[in-house]
């Protein structure tokens, strides 16, 4: 009886012991601190993508949280430049001690933060950033990109070129000035070179960022009058550019491929005309083929709409894919932990080779070997469609990110180049609108 | 380079250079009247650029036709009460004292509107093109301008340029401004009121900038940021034609309207260098700028 | 009283405050981690500011200024690219010397004008190297910078943690050495005859001086200052942009100037802690309006403290003494 008393209390103490000690341990909050665009020109993602992290951080707590614990979110503007941005960063990392970061939009910004939450020892997914280069150079623990990079994003664009207009002799590229505006035509270029070598380059014009006239541009595009014109500037620039070139007939004249025009298609409405080919960065389309009867797809996008007057672009699927691979990440965490809550370190290593779906697109993975998303890329052309009063994307194709991703320790340029013709009579699935 | 292609870039140029010249002219001014170097007169442009696209999305649905009239009235407002403002409230309080604080404190303008346009008009492109739209295409060497940009608006510049020689040479109100200009304490002992003359000078200076972004508005995408921008470009037109040169700006803005389509034939890469490039080089062997009068040293 | 003793009178007690303020530097951060990085800042934008206040001291204001604290950024960038390796002291040495020949160059040219017109030409200057910058992408990236790796100081490697306590008191030394230097500059004869360019030009020339010549040193040493502030800023940040060298930088610099009050070398201390504890907090708070806070602070003290900060305490004393 007495050894039966014994081990009541020992296993009370235990009971106890073990209780206090999850009770300390699962915090208040978890607190998520985004780095996005809230001036500047690039605000036009980052806006949307803050709208959606607050409609999505209210419905998960909603739900109950990440494991039971609610989340909360505070913002750095990226678009208060460098210094500014990186002292905030450090504030919520270090004062308000965030759980984890999502950061940032533009490569530039990602360039300056990753090294940073390194050193802090703060897991952050690079949630929108783009630039290849930052994960094949080093490898990080703390960082992760919950989508995939310019590689698989441009290549898919020019497949799908090459598989709907294959005979095309000429091209010319109109890219704004910076980093994106160049690795995306090195990608395109150098794939294009290796797997189409007769086609001529007949112009690579790259305005300053933010230049409010194309007049030029479009002028001397006319009189060279190249089968196809890329691009793959966003936002104002390109509505800018879309506009001017419509009005002088350019658009009509060459194929114009929007390299990331999926952003800029409401917007455009009527002014973008059809038979353009758009690329989305990601298989993120508010009809996407395979979701568009999901009852939650559905839900989430008129809630958005609801909330900012537009369906939802792919920054705001970013947006939710960044939140899904933490909630993943913890719930793994926390199973691997035995039902205990988790260290910061043991959610970091729960979160390499994550495989976690928003369902708003097809799953994404992020493969151990360079933490690098491998995301899906849908591009389509536009086509009116009656009900809309701006262009929807058909003849849609989306491509598997594992063979369009360059393998992990192998640099995108190299890989590129190792392209061979073949390669884009690859099988991909076309669904109409 | 051909001879068609010399034809398209001279008249890429022009349209280019109408634009610039309406801007800087009124910063021109200004200057040349207060000697306040206005760093919100791109705020003036943009503020102007929205305004017109905000009339224009209203009127439109009324009659198309009624979006050239918005775009005047949109940058006669913006000069009124934005330029009114500045000048009044902020810039008199400090004639007299160090030329640093007048210029600082339409820079400390330039900031509160910069952000004052975004919590206004938010961040997403705004793009109003129905006047653009309202002209038809010309076509030159098998190649379309729109009559707006190479027609309409180096029309508007030569009017504006001849209105103000006019307006400057042969009108009372004129001849008081060039009187302040020319000798600021003659004038005032001779019983001119200086401060009407600024407030009035600074109105016309700031609606030709806003002017300008009006009838800018309908080519490009109005966005967070466009202000920036203009201010150092029409400053270099200003600066490089010599300070309150107005008929000086017309032509520097055009030799730099020129060069920059030429360079963009030729050789993309140098575009954004151009205009810096040239003031550098005409400021250096005229520091008064190509037209402005060498000043003698104060003892 | 004798000018002198009202001299000393008005210069002790901004002295005194300039070492409390570095002390304060010295201390506060070891108690709040990401206090650390942004003293470094306000220090190093600091030294950058003192080059703006010397120049004042002849009335010039230059409004492209920060061309050399491009420069300075830009001499470790392109070192750590191109070179490789880095050591905190030989990013400083060479920041220096590239942003005092660059100060040099640009001198003589800029130093034969004199208001809105050296304004102007500096401002062309600057705006040539900014687009030179953005454009040749193959050298410098292009609008996304330079990266610049976290470099050792005398050989010793450190770690992140440590390295911003490093940054920090590594700014703080050259801050506390440029405040002196400048003080001392600004008290010599040197300095005297550059506060008469400002004054009385002609009565300078009447003496025998070159004010040219006068004028020059004053340049070159404000050029020196804004390189080492550059280089110290491109290390805190661990990058260089084409933006440390854009119009809007230089705008903030002479902002920052005003704001501290040009009269006094303390006063770019001063500001820089004004400017960028605003900036800081108000990005933290009201992330979307910190412009707006700015710009309004500016009026508040163009208009009724037009001689910055340090300006508020004399006002203060005349005040308490009935006024004038």
């Amino acid at each position: 009886m007495q050894y039966l008393k014994t081990a009541f209390a020992a296993a009370a103490a235990t009971a106890i012991f073990a209780g206090a000690a999850l009770a300390q341990g699962k915090p208040q909050e978890i607190k998520i601190g985004i780095a996005t665009f809230l001036s500047g020109p690039a605000s036009v993602f980052g806006v949307p993508a803050k709208a959606a992290a607050e409609m999505i951080a209210e419905d998960l707590n909603k739900k109950g949280g990440i494991g039971g614990v609610p989340v909360k979110l505070s913002f750095i503007d990226e678009g208060a430049g460098g210094e500014a941005l990186v002292s905030n960063y450090r504030r919520i990392v270090q004062d308000d001690k965030v759980d984890a970061t999502f950061a940032a939009i533009s490569s530039g910004s990602c360039n300056q933060l990753v090294p940073v939450a390194e050193d802090l020892k703060v897991m952050n997914f690079m949630w929108d950033c783009g630039a290849a280069s930052i994960l094949e150079t080093k490898k990080y623990r703390y960082n992760f990109r919950t989508q995939a990079n310019g590689t698989p994003e441009m290549l898919a664009v020019l497949i799908y070129l090459l598989k709907t207009k294959p005979d095309f002799k000429t091209i010319a590229v109109v890219n704004q000035d910076y980093a994106w505006g160049r690795e995306s035509w090195e990608i395109f270029s150098t794939a294009l070179k290796a797997m189409k070598p007769d086609v001529q380059v007949v112009a690579e014009l790259f305005p300053k960022f933010g230049a409010p006239d194309y007049s030029t541009e479009v002028s001397r595009l006319l009189a060279l009058r190249p089968d196809v014109v890329l691009t793959t500037a966003w936002g104002g620039d390109l509505d800018t550019l879309v506009r001017q070139a419509g009005q002088r007939g350019l658009l009509q004249q060459s194929t114009f491929v929007l390299g990331i025009g999926e952003s800029s298609i409401q917007r455009l409405g009527k002014d973008l005309p059809e038979g353009l080919i758009v690329g989305a960065r990601g298989d993120h389309w508010f009809l996407h083929p395979e979701k568009k009867n999901d009852p939650a797809f559905k839900a989430f996008n008129e809630a958005f709409k609801a909330k900012t007057g537009a369906w939802p672009i792919y920054p705001v699927y970013h947006m939710a894919q960044a939140f899904t691979a933490l909630q993943t990440a913890y719930d793994k965490a926390i199973k691997a932990n035995d039902g205990n809550w988790p260290t910061r370190e043991q959610v970091v290593d729960a979160t390499a080779g994550t495989e976690f779906a928003t369902g708003f697109g097809r799953p994404v993975t992020l493969r151990p070997e360079d933490n690098q998303g491998l995301e899906a890329q849908l591009v389509g052309v536009t086509k009116s469609f009656p009900g809309y009063d701006f262009k929807l994307l058909d003849n849609m194709m989306i491509f598997d990110p594992k063979v369009i991703t360059n393998p992990a320790g192998v640099r995108s340029v190299e890989w590129l180049k190792t392209l061979k013709p073949e390669f884009a009579k690859m099988d991909v699935p076309t669904f109409k609108q | 380079m051909n001879s068609t292609l010399a034809i398209l870039a001279v008249l890429d140029g022009i349209s280019y250079a109408a634009l610039v010249f309406l801007v800087s002219v009124g910063l021109s001014l200004i200057f040349g009247v207060l000697r306040v170097v206005n760093v919100a007169h791109g705020s003036l442009y943009a503020f102007g650029a929205y305004l017109a696209a905000t009339f224009s999305i209203k009127v439109a649905p009324l009659s198309p036709w009624l979006t050239y009239p918005a775009l005047l009235a949109a940058s006669i407002v913006i000069g009124v009460v934005c330029g009114g403002f500045i000048e009044r409230v902020l810039l008199r309080p400090l004639y007299g004292r160090d030329d640093v604080l007048q210029l600082l404190i339409t820079f400390a303008a330039f900031m509160i509107m910069d952000n004052l346009q975004r919590l206004i008009w938010g961040v997403q492109p705004i793009f109003a093109a129905e006047p653009l739209k309202l002209l038809p295409n010309v076509t030159v060497f098998g190649v379309n301008y729109t009559s707006y940009q190479v027609i309409l608006l180096p029309a508007v510049a030569v009017a504006t340029l001849f209105g103000l020689r006019y307006f400057l040479r042969r009108t009372l109100a004129g001849a008081v401004i060039m009187a302040v200009t020319e000798d600021r304490e003659a004038s005032t002992s001779i019983g001119i009121d200086a401060r009407r003359v600024y407030f009035v000078t600074f109105i016309i200076g700031a609606s030709l900038a806003a002017l300008g972004g009006a009838l800018a508005s309908p080519t490009t995408s109005l966005v967070p940021g466009m202000g920036a921008d203009m201010i150092v470009l029409s400053f270099a037109v200003a600066a490089t034609a010599g300070l309150g040169q107005i008929e000086g700006a017309a032509l520097t803005a055009l030799m730099i309207g020129l060069t920059r389509a030429f360079v963009i034939y030729l050789q993309p890469e140098f575009e954004v260098l151009v205009p810096y490039l040239l003031m550098v080089l005409v400021l250096l062997v005229r520091p008064y700028g190509l037209f402005g009068a060498t000043q003698m040293r104060k003892i | 009283m004798s000018e002198k003793d009202l001299m000393t009178r008005r210069i002790k007690p901004i002295t005194t405050a300039a070492v409390i303020f570095f002390l304060v530097s010295a201390v506060a951060p070891l108690f709040v981690a990401s206090w650390a990085t942004l003293f470094a800042l306000i220090l190093a934008k600091g030294i950058v500011v003192l080059g703006i206040v010397l120049l004042l001291q002849a009335g010039q204001v230059s409004f492209g200024h920060a061309m050399f604290f491009a420069i300075g950024a830009y001499t470790s960038a392109f070192w750590g690219k191109y070179v490789g390796g880095g050591d905190i002291l030989l990013y400083l040495v060479l920041g220096g010397i590239s942003s005092t020949v660059f100060g040099l160059i640009v001198g003589l040219f800029v130093v034969r004008y004199r208001e809105i017109f050296f304004g102007m030409l500096n401002l062309a200057f600057s705006m040539v190297l900014w687009s030179l910058l953005e454009k040749m992408f193959p050298y410098t990236n292009g609008a996304d910078g330079i990266r610049v790796a976290r470099p050792g100081l005398l050989g010793f490697v450190f770690t992140p943690e440590t390295f911003q306590y490093v940054i920090l008191y590594v700014s703080l030394l050259i801050a506390a050495a440029a405040f002196y230097g400048v003080q001392r500059y600004l008290e010599s004869p040197l300095g005297h005859m550059l506060r008469a360019i400002k004054s009385n030009e002609t009565r300078l020339e009447y003496l025998g001086m070159s004010a040219r010549r006068v004028l020059l040193i004053g340049y070159v040493i404000s050029a020196f200052l804004g390189g080492i502030g550059g280089t110290l800023v491109a290390i805190i940040q661990q990058i260089a942009t084409p933006e440390f060298g854009f119009w809007t930088k230089s705008g903030e610099f002479v902002f920052i100037a005003i704001l501290g009050g040009g009269a006094h070398a303390f006063g770019a201390f001063a500001g820089a802690a004004m400017f960028e504890c605003v900036r800081f907090y108000a990005a933290a708070h009201l992330a979307d309006s910190w412009q707006l806070i700015l710009g309004v602070v500016l009026i508040v003290i163009i208009l009724y403290a037009p001689n910055g900060l340090i300006g508020l305490r004399q006002r203060y004393r005349q005040s308490g003494k009935g006024g004038r």
